[in-house]
């Protein structure tokens, strides 16, 4: 280890030292002024965005090894890291009002998402298997917690159980597969094990550990048949954590397969190509299906985030590197927008009572003409209706799989995201056309109407400025 | 007698390492009764893919499957703490850990 190691990895120290400090700066601040754990979260996440930047990688040709290889950092670490931390930023600010509603509002939920973070980073620049694992499970460790928030809950307690019995299998499957990687090639760095697995496309047992490595990947996205947990976990758990769970873990799900199937197992990508044409088309298909006859809104968006890991998948399965910042822009551009929707579920929550109701949103233009407008911004977006950022990043993706002659896949594609919009379209009609239940006013502070303001018009700028956004995920590949 | 019976080689790890892996596989799918249980198979999970880790470490001669295992480990002890803390709380809330009469949440 020498001194560079620790420079290529300061953000992730960086955010390690900040979050054990939060822990302890939590333990002797009194209630009043639990406050400031927010702010200086906040501030970390600034600081450490600053230190990304300052050094940002952004060519694909660089890439800078630490730690023997276990860690890489290049352009798409960067991008990916970078849009972690404004994405959590604005949890942050929407979590903070929504756990003083719902009487939770302790240092634990900024440290155990931290925690999260870090995880999240650590799996983004991971160069060997051993990374992978240790950030995937720090991810994993930090949400079972997390999703157990509120602690008196009968429904999060369940949800917490479920969840992590699910994911402890997944990730039991997963390491059972890198077992058997490890064992075909006999090393645990993944440009190691991308060599020796050229010699070897054929082995039989590396295919058997590539099935086991899929399963895990699946499962940590939410593909179908491995997305029962992401239903209940995301309506028994509390909005603010769900939003977190609907964000941040999915940008790092979505590096964690680039690393292992296209860093690590490319010369494998015929066989993974199948296994993930499936697990893409069962996707969209059952996930825009169910959502169309579900109630509850935090059900609807979990099918929703179900048939949305279908599309990035896509982009994904093409193994182009096309497809690939197509599926990374997708991922991006779903983290924003998951993100905003909790964000408006918290805003129309009252104490106690959070607005998970489909019924809740009626008439919502007449109590809130700005809240229904953003929403209005995030289901279009959602629904793949053009100008909206929603709209690229399928467009995106179907463009990947036309190229790689999938057209069928394409037309599976576009069908669905038309049956899917139906309940999107059902949230803004609820919201313009019915009337209102009840005439409580939709109140919420200054700086978390200002950020959710914003959030819905990223839909709208990200969408008409796209090339930006579109040269940042091009040039990681 | 073959000499499948007579010498210790590679395939003989992996077999119970197989064994193990599917045994635990199968208490968390054919378990309906305890939360308690459904640990105790993912702990077995864990432990099934560090045999085989470690076969096959010994197997290449180096020692990069034995360092992975110690990481294992160490994060088993942490996701077992996790585990029990859930399963207090889920017990303090529903007064039962009957994996079946978790079914608040479906649709």
């Amino acid at each position: 280890m020498t001194a560079n190691d620790l420079f290529i990895a300061l953000p992730e120290l960086f955010i390690l030292g900040m979050a054990c400090l939060i822990m302890l700066i939590d333990l002797y601040l009194p209630d009043n002024r639990r406050g400031m754990v927010s702010f200086i979260s906040v501030m970390t996440l600034v600081f450490a965005g600053i230190m990304v930047m300052r050094w940002q990688v952004t060519d694909a040709a660089t890439v800078q090894y630490a730690f023997n290889e276990t860690f890489v950092r290049d352009s798409m670490a960067d991008v990916l890291k970078l849009f972690c931390f404004v994405v959590l930023g604005a949890i942050f600010i929407y979590a903070k009002h929504y756990l003083r509603m719902f009487k939770l509002f302790q240092g634990e939920y900024y440290v155990l998402s931290l925690f999260l973070l870090l995880g999240a980073m650590v799996l983004i620049s991971a160069a060997s298997l051993l990374t992978v694992y240790l950030g995937l499970e720090l991810i994993s460790l930090s949400s079972y917690a997390l999703v157990a928030l509120d602690r008196d809950n009968r429904r999060g307690s369940e949800a917490a159980m479920k969840y992590f019995i699910l994911g402890s299998l997944a990730s039991g499957l997963l390491l059972y597969g890198l077992s058997m990687i490890y064992g075909v090639t006999g090393t645990l760095s993944l440009s190691g094990i991308s060599e020796m697995a050229a010699l070897a496309s054929n082995n039989i047992t590396l295919i058997f550990g590539l099935v086991f490595v899929v399963i895990g990947v699946a499962f940590k996205l939410g593909a179908v048949p491995f997305h029962m947990w992401v239903p209940d976990v995301y309506h028994g758990a509390p909005a603010a954590v769900t939003m977190l769970i609907g964000s941040v873990p999915k940008l790092a799900a979505f590096a964690m397969a680039i690393r292992l199937l296209d860093n690590g197992l490319s010369p494998l990508q015929d066989q993974w190509m199948g296994m993930l044409t499936v697990l893409a088309a069962l996707s969209i298909i059952i996930g825009n299906l169910v959502a169309i006859a579900q109630t509850n809104l935090k059900r609807m968006l979990a099918y929703s985030t179900i048939s949305h890991m279908g599309f990035m998948l896509l982009g994904i399965l093409s193994g182009t590197a096309q497809g690939y910042s197509a599926a990374m822009f997708y991922s991006i551009a779903y983290a924003i927008m998951s993100t905003g929707a909790f964000a408006v579920l918290i805003m129309l929550s009252r104490a106690g009572v959070e607005a998970e109701n489909l019924d809740d949103y009626k008439g919502l233009n007449q109590r809130s003409p700005l809240l229904a407008a953003v929403m209005l911004m995030l289901m279009f977006s959602m629904a793949g209706i053009p100008v909206f950022v929603g709209f690229f990043a399928k467009w995106l993706v179907i463009q990947a799989i036309l190229d790689v002659g999938l057209l069928w896949l394409a037309v599976l594609a576009v069908v669905f995201s038309v049956i899917g919009s139906f309940y999107y379209l059902r949230v803004v009609k609820l919201m313009y056309f019915d009337e209102p239940e009840t005439e409580v006013k939709v109140t919420a502070p200054a700086d978390f109407r200002f950020v959710l303001t914003i959030n819905g018009l990223a839909q709208l700028l990200l969408g008409i400025f796209a090339n930006a956004l579109i040269a940042l995920c091009v040039a990681s590949f | 007698m073959s000499a499948y019976f007579t010498e210790l080689t590679l395939a003989h790890f992996l077999t119970l390492g197989a064994i193990l892996f599917s045994l635990s596989v199968a208490g968390i799918f054919l378990n309906r009764k305890n939360v308690i249980i459904l640990l105790m198979a993912i702990e077995l999970m864990l432990l099934a893919v560090n045999m085989n880790f470690v076969a096959f470490s010994r197997f290449h001669g180096n020692a990069d499957g034995q360092v992975f295992v110690f990481f294992i480990l160490t994060v088993a002890a942490a996701e077992a703490a996790i585990g029990l803390a859930i399963l207090v709380v889920l017990f303090r809330n529903r007064n039962t850990i009957n994996v079946a009469e978790l079914d608040d949440l479906k649709g």
